[in-house]
């Protein structure tokens, strides 16, 4: 786990990497983290052309507070090394490894990435990992992956190639991904980093998005990758608190300064006890409320 | 230095600029082709000399046509291109990324 401090990752939006138009306007549209795509989004007689037009971009370019990852191309092509090379010298903040089925994949590449880091005179350790998972194999090393290196910071479930895989394809109901997004979820949960869904590709069914979105985040994923930005303002209407929610969360945060104030190790809200599972639950309640805009950077509500 | 072979990067599409480079006879000559090349030309041609300089391809012919590309965009496609001129694309150049 890589991480000390939680971020928001509701949103993952994917930008295909030789594309000069979308890579230049990718942070506009306020996505939790940008995801560059040098592997299936680009062909390849251009792998080197996104290669570089990924790279300068990230050196030049402002996308404001999101967190950037690239889909680097797997181990098993002529492209990974050159793709770790250039994206550890442009200081990305996480690589992504598609294709993940064991743990040893990524510890193969935290070793990679750290020879780049001396290489290119980059901070060692600052490179984060994550993993997507598309097949049986992976599924089931999900838990191991998932652990393998200190960078790792998530881990994402892929269908398109997990279904094929298990000899079925996407249906409406999602039930063929049933065992993969809890391993997944599971496995992330466990490692304490954060768990993606899958894209949801066909754009004309809205209400199917919104069944799907309200469904994983009921099981308890982080957020989901997204195809299209469009769909960025639906995942974040589905993650965000309810006003009593919210208002539940405050009095959660206010005894805990009470409590501070006090010099008092217990925390009691309304005469009872609130134990650590309601404190964490209560902050992330209000750091979704200020990333929806509900409340200000105090946690008072903003009128609309 | 010179090139090895003709190489083309870059496509038409907006945003993005389509460089071509073959063999020169009177060192680096760019024919650029901009709808904004009254106000950007200069930087545009800039822009692809100082990246041609770090490759030290001195001695070539450039078609560039503009689709309103970024100076970023402008380098990153001229890296490609020089590679590929080069046959370098399987061990880029760092230094001139």
């Amino acid at each position: 786990m890589a991480e000390t401090e939680e971020r928001l990752r509701r949103t993952m939006m994917f930008v295909p990497g030789n594309n000069p138009a979308m890579v230049k306007d990718a942070g506009i549209y306020g996505a939790d983290s940008i995801m560059f795509d040098l592997e299936d989004a680009v062909s390849m007689a251009e792998k080197d052309a996104a290669r570089a037009l990924v790279y300068e971009a990230l050196k030049s370019q402002d996308y404001g507070n999101a967190e950037l990852v690239v889909r680097i191309n797997g181990d098993d092509t002529p492209y990974y090394h050159n793709d770790i090379k250039a994206m550890v010298k442009a200081g990305i903040d996480v690589i992504r490894l598609p294709k993940t089925e064991t743990a040893d994949m990524i510890k193969t590449l935290e070793a990679d990435v750290l020879a780049a880091e001396k290489e290119f005179g980059r901070e060692e350790g600052s490179t984060h990992l994550m993993a997507a998972i598309e097949s049986a194999k992976g599924v089931l090393n999900a838990p191991a992956i998932a652990a393998a290196s200190d960078r790792m910071i998530g881990i994402a479930l892929s269908a398109e190639d997990y279904t094929t895989d298990m000899k079925t394809h996407r249906y409406p109901d999602g039930a063929e991904l049933e065992f993969a997004r809890n391993m997944v979820l599971h496995a992330a949960r466990a490692a304490g980093i954060a768990a993606f869904d899958t894209v949801f590709t066909n754009m004309d069914d809205t209400e199917g998005f919104y069944r799907e979105t309200r469904y994983i985040h009921q099981l308890g994923f982080d957020g989901k990758s997204l195809v299209n930005p469009r769909q960025i303002a639906m995942v974040n209407e589905v993650y965000q608190p309810t006003a009593k929610e919210i208002a539940n969360a405050k009095n959660v945060i206010n005894a805990i300064e009470e409590a501070r104030i006090k010099g008092s190790g217990v925390i009691s809200m309304n005469g009872q006890m609130v134990d650590r599972p309601v404190v964490l639950r209560a902050q992330r309640v209000m750091r979704l409320a200020k990333a929806s805009h509900l409340v200000d950077e105090e946690g008072n509500t903003i009128e609309k | 230095m010179e090139i090895k072979q003709t190489a083309l990067a870059g496509t038409l599409e907006s945003s993005d600029i389509q460089i071509m480079l073959s063999k020169g006879t009177d060192g680096i000559t760019i024919d650029l082709e901009s709808d904004v090349e009254k106000q950007f030309g200069d930087q545009i041609r800039k822009v692809i000399t100082d990246t041609l300089a770090e490759f030290n391809i001195d001695n070539v012919k450039v078609k560039a046509v503009d689709k309103g590309a970024l100076d970023c965009v402008i380098k990153a496609r001229t890296i490609a291109v020089a590679q590929r001129a080069l046959q370098t694309q399987d061990q880029p150049a760092w230094e001139a990324f």
